[in-house]
């Protein structure tokens, strides 16, 4: 288990390293995207149109924030992640086809994103779910915001970092999902162990 | 006279709504720190760690908990002789603006049909307010939860075979929470519904969540099932966050309606630990209590 502190924008190099269980403090640019931004983004790349940011190299986060306008400024007030898993179905053509290295969020993701992290040279990580105050000090700043239309919580959020973490690598570039490792213990432990204890079926 | 009660509930109910937000209930908060005690996993305590200085920074900076502030979910309980009730649907929908607003909350409600986002946290039927008539009494009492979306996408409900009994419910229970995993942000609080239908189940389930964290049900019967259950639960090994640990659930809260011949109900809800609600008392005279955030009495006039 090692620490890193990273920067924007990511190399393939760099995110090969990681390992599951890692922990990884981040400085740069990150990008928020939830379920409609995605399918948005999909939608635009399967047509061959642009994004409005480049993301090569960048990290994507499942997140919307709470946000005030001062002036004609946008503020972070709070931030945090949400749950990634209703991403899955996106992520592997985000991962492949906007370059992303990182997508950071919470409660895991599946084979597919998995599989794209491997093929493609990226990695999952998550950040403790609920933790929003804490992670605000993070933000330093709105870049910019598209896609407003969706709604503060669904628009596209690009933020400024620094020491964005501890964000905890759950699924690596070599094939290990911490996740899925956990899911399969705790299968067994409920057949083996607690059912029988219970006198379940 | 009615224009200023009108006044005075208004700001209260911000005032808890924002209360809600930023405060996390004592039971909640002392669960969360009994976890850490008792955790040896380095990441899984990290992981409290970062969530016990969270609670405290969104407490003294009057910050949200979580982004999520949730759908804004109102539980009045009005006694027969309390004077205001008439009042009391369009207060709670214009403090839910106001908190919106002030706080600030998330605006969370988006329109099923047009896909618009009024931002302001109301809508079609929102804020929800459930109604419980009191006999009586002369005053009410006002509790916003706000649920969070990530602990809600866990929720289910399903009518068992009676056959199936109380092994087949906790069965149902366990796995609900097995196949969860991490996503509804563990430790989590579980609220089981068993009725006559998922309606019935289900609107028992979310009532559970009312309950504060250590408190069992007035039937042994039942609080025993509770304690088997949150046993069983703990004994998966998820901990906080899927970091592996011995609490996955700070507690599980089981109610329960007769069933019908026919049907053996159950539905299963949960919430997240930063499971925000906040309680109020309005008196027929007007006088406000916060009953769950008690140094809010001070700051009221």
């Amino acid at each position: 288990m090692a620490e890193y502190k990273l920067r924007t924008p990511l190399s393939e190099d760099v995110v090969r390293e990681l390992n599951v269980g890692d922990i990884v403090y981040l400085t740069g640019i990150v990008v928020t995207m939830r379920d409609t931004g995605h399918k948005r983004a999909v939608e635009l790349l399967s047509r061959g149109e642009k994004l409005p940011v480049d993301m090569r190299g960048l990290a994507l986060y499942h997140a919307g924030p709470v946000v005030r306008r001062v002036g004609d400024r946008w503020e972070v007030v709070v931030i945090g992640p949400t749950t990634s898993t209703r991403m899955e179905v996106y992520e592997y053509d985000v991962i492949e086809k906007m370059g992303v290295r990182m997508v950071i969020g919470k409660g895991g993701m599946g084979p597919r994103t998995a599989e794209a992290c491997k093929k493609f040279g990226a990695v999952y990580t998550v950040y403790p779910g609920g933790a929003a105050a804490l992670q605000a000090e993070q933000v330093k700043r709105v870049v910019d915001v598209h896609w407003l239309d969706l709604g503060v919580p669904d628009a596209m959020w690009v933020l400024e970092v620094e020491n964005l973490g501890p964000l905890t690598v759950v699924i690596d570039s070599k094939g290990r999902n911490l996740y899925e490792e956990m899911y399969r213990r705790a299968r067994k432990k409920i057949d083996e162990e607690i059912y029988p204890a219970l006198g379940i079926r | 006279m009615s224009l200023d009660i009108e006044g005075k509930l208004l700001e209260a109910t911000v005032k808890l709504i924002e209360a809600a937000t930023v405060w996390l209930p004592e039971d909640v908060e002392k669960a969360l720190r009994r976890a850490y005690d008792i955790e040896d996993n380095p990441t899984t305590r990290s992981f409290l760690k970062a969530m016990i200085d969270n609670v405290e920074i969104a407490r003294s900076k009057r910050l949200p908990i979580c982004q999520d502030t949730g759908i804004v979910m109102f539980y009045v309980r009005v006694g027969d002789r309390f004077p205001y009730t008439g009042l009391l649907p369009s207060i709670l929908k214009k403090a839910t603006v106001e908190a919106t607003r002030r706080v600030p909350l998330r605006p969370n409600t988006i329109d099923v049909i047009t896909g618009r986002n009024p931002g302001d946290n109301t809508g079609r039927y929102m804020p929800w307010i459930d109604w419980e008539l009191v006999e009586g009494i002369d005053y009410a009492e006002v509790t916003v939860l706000l649920k969070g979306g990530g602990s809600e996408i866990v929720a289910r409900a399903r009518n068992l075979v009676p056959a199936e009994g109380l092994k087949g419910v906790m069965k149902y229970v366990i796995e609900a929470v097995y196949e969860a995993g991490p996503q509804p942000c563990p430790p989590i609080i579980v609220s089981v519904g068993i009725g006559a239908n998922v309606s019935i189940a289900m609107k028992l389930a979310a009532k559970g969540l009312l309950r504060p964290v250590g408190v069992r049900h007035e039937d042994p019967e039942v609080a025993k099932l509770e304690e088997t259950l949150l046993q069983a639960i703990n004994g998966i090994g998820y901990g906080a966050h899927g970091m592996g640990g011995k609490v996955t659930a700070l507690d599980v809260h089981v109610d329960y309606a007769p069933r019908h011949p026919a049907t053996l109900s159950v539905a299963v809800v949960m919430n997240c630990w930063a499971a925000r609600r906040a309680t109020m008392r309005v008196y027929a005279d007007g006088r406000i209590e916060y009953i769950t955030h008690p140094h809010l009495n001070k700051e009221v006039v």
